[in-house]
């Protein structure tokens, strides 16, 4: 077969450009561009090169909501995952059951951002709110408007309800793609539960837990809306997160050039996790010798 | 070691089954002896896996019982029963090395670690495993796997009986033999009950000393190969055994004789007497296209047919004709001459099988 080299087929991915253009490229390189000036109005502006990163590094309260944010989302994952597996675990197999429970488990997931922030702003409010009242009721003085350890704790919880569902959705649809044979397989060989559990369900949800932990990983990251609206990165500076850091910097205070350099830093540190997550889950499925005896 | 008997088993999916149509396996008696190489042989949806899933206890039988030797073991679940299964796609578990593999069902009754590599290596070593011992199992090809799920039945000392459920069907076609023969040969190591589902005759007829053939949820015939070929218990198996299958005449009584649609037949007395003395309606004759002899010339015995076709394959070429309505064929050895249109057919009488009710009944000679 004769190869036809013509490079006109170039052109066929342009539209694909365009698009990826304005959507991405674009919008980052105006920020990049903003990261290394200092912008006073639509004709004054000075080169002020790596600067502004330097300052952003150096930034006490900034590398404090970093933390925060990194304790933050390793919390929520340290719980969801298991839990969203666990969950997963126990939704009945088939029948009317099957689609009530996902039905019931699926709800939290349909509701937007700010709402879940009103609706647990609502429920935990010490005068109307039914956890809010129910917990001093309980004799513990709740206030998240007060106390950082409340108001953390509130939040946490807030995530796992609004997300775990999502992990346990996934972990369902893993656990309904093993054939029954290596259950069966299993029992032949008098596998424990939990050997069923570790050897067979587990192995089998990798690919769906990579998936799932990424997604919640940069979500938990990037959150903004919910703690925002329930305690407004209160008190203090307790629950403020690295996303309403930086909305207050650009918005709020119109720092352009600062804003935008920790915006950069934020998508690669988030690029980052994410490529050690994932690196780090693809190499455990390697084999163990990857020279061995062929 | 085990003998495995099954007393007037039944099995239903349904939870009220009313009728014989309703059940997955339909009242039966049979014994598997001790040691025995068997295969399972029976078209798709015939109750096949089944009924290895009941001797498995992965299913439990709506009626009648499994027994293990005079045990009763209806109510023990698989893991109870001493049994290894083999599945049709290979059931390896991905991130353990082989080697964990061959050792899991050791390690999850506690057996001391050193009993385990003794056994894992000597395993290893029968089924060509002992390079591949350190690989992950998610790696191997899929004979390798299937060898592995094989092994993991192999490395219990207490198991007494493999089921396979039809294990090659995702193995390579020239690896298939191989895999055959060294279940054979493992066979004939370990004094082990064999059980293999397949519907594929020349599988069962290479793995196994005795057949039983199943047909609708029934063991129709349970013979040696031989048997299952030259006397036919019941149609299906004289249809599904042999390429090509058994011919089969309807034919309908007359007085004092038989005929096939308007062709007179002439039968040997023995069969004549048979044919009247029952009353079914549902009468026929089988002949194997191997015995069909076909003549240019008439004889005495022959029957004047049209030849529609003929299929070279090699070796032997089959031939199409039509007799008395339907289409027969014959098997004529290669260089055998043979005529164009018009020919004689002789069907000989010790060949004749005759089945009423589409079982085949004994006519003395």
């Amino acid at each position: 077969m004769n190869k036809v080299q013509n490079n006109r087929a170039w052109l066929l991915i342009l539209p694909m450009l365009l698009l990826v253009a304005f959507s991405a490229i674009i919008p980052l390189m105006t920020v990049v561009n903003y990261s290394v000036q200092d912008v006073f109005d639509a004709h004054t502006r000075f080169f002020t090169g790596t600067e502004w990163f330097e300052a952003i590094l150096n930034d006490r309260s900034l590398q404090a909501a970093l933390l925060r944010q990194f304790a933050f989302s390793f919390t929520i994952l340290a719980i969801e995952v298991p839990l969203g597996i666990g969950i997963a675990l126990l939704m009945p197999k088939r029948g009317w059951q099957a689609s009530t429970v996902l039905i019931l488990i699926t709800l939290p997931l349909l509701i937007p951002w700010n709402v879940v922030g009103s609706i647990w702003q609502l429920f935990t409010r010490g005068d109307i709110g039914l956890m809010g009242v129910g917990i001093r009721e309980l004799g513990y003085a709740y206030n998240i408007t007060r106390n950082p350890t409340d108001a953390w704790a509130t939040i946490i919880l807030m995530d796992v309800w609004h997300w775990t569902p999502l992990i346990a959705l996934l972990c369902y649809s893993g656990l309904r793609a093993i054939p029954d044979a290596y259950y069966q397989a299993a029992r032949i060989d008098r596998a424990s539960r939990w050997a069923v559990f570790r050897y067979i369900q587990l192995p089998k949800l990798t690919n769906v837990l990579v998936i799932g932990v990424l997604l919640r990983f940069m979500h938990s990251f990037m959150i903004y809306a919910e703690p925002f609206v329930l305690t407004g990165g209160g008190p203090g500076s307790s629950t403020t997160f690295l996303s309403q850091t930086l909305t207050t910097m650009a918005i709020g205070q119109r720092d352009l050039g600062p804003s935008a350099a920790f915006s950069l830093i934020y998508f690669l540190v988030i690029l980052l996790v994410c490529w050690v997550f994932y690196t780090a889950i693809m190499n455990s499925q390697k084999d163990a010798t990857p020279q061995g005896e062929a | 070691m085990a003998q495995i008997t099954l007393k007037s088993l039944a099995h239903s999916y349904a939870s009220h089954p009313v009728g014989p149509e309703d059940y997955a396996i339909r009242e039966m008696d049979h014994v598997w002896q001790q040691g025995g190489a068997y295969a399972l042989l029976g078209p798709s949806g015939c109750g096949k896996s089944t009924l290895l899933n009941i001797i498995s206890g992965l299913l439990t039988p709506s009626d009648g019982q499994v027994m293990f030797d005079d045990q009763v073991v209806n109510e023990l679940p698989p893991e109870a029963r001493n049994i290894a299964q083999v599945f049709q796609f290979p059931v390896v578990y991905d991130t353990m090395t082989v080697y964990d593999n061959l050792a899991f069902p050791l390690r999850n009754v506690g057996t001391p670690e050193t009993k385990v590599r003794e056994r894992v290596s000597e395993v290893a070593a029968i089924l060509d495993l002992a390079s591949l011992l350190k690989r992950k199992a998610r790696n191997l090809t899929a004979d390798e796997k299937q060898k592995v799920s094989m092994g993991r039945g192999l490395v219990r000392d207490d198991v007494s009986a493999i089921l396979f459920d039809e294990p090659l069907t995702v193995i390579d076609p020239q690896l298939k033999w191989k895999l055959r023969r060294k279940l054979k040969e493992i066979h004939e190591r370990f004094n082990i009950t064999m059980i293999y589902v397949t519907h594929d005759q020349l599988e069962a007829s290479t793995f196994a000393d005795k057949i039983a053939v199943m047909y609708e949820g029934q063991v129709v015939q349970f013979g040696t190969p031989r048997e299952l070929f030259e006397t036919p218990a019941h149609t299906f198996v004289g249809y599904f055994i042999g390429s090509p299958g058994m011919n089969f005449i309807e034919i309908a009584r007359t007085d004092g004789g038989a005929r096939a649609g308007t062709v007179d037949l002439s039968l040997p007395p023995a069969m004549l007497d048979v044919l009247h003395q029952t009353r079914s309606r549902n009468l026929k004759l089988g002949i194997r296209p191997e015995f069909v002899e076909i003549t240019d010339a008439p004889g005495g015995d022959t029957y004047e047919v049209k030849i529609e076709m003929t299929q070279d394959l090699g070796t032997y070429r089959i031939v199409s004709f039509t007799f008395a309505g339907e289409t027969l064929r014959a098997r004529v050895a290669e260089g055998q001459p043979q005529p164009e249109r018009i020919a004689h057919v002789r069907f000989p009488e010790t060949q004749l099988n005759l089945y009423i009710d589409e079982f085949r009944v004994e006519v003395g000679k």
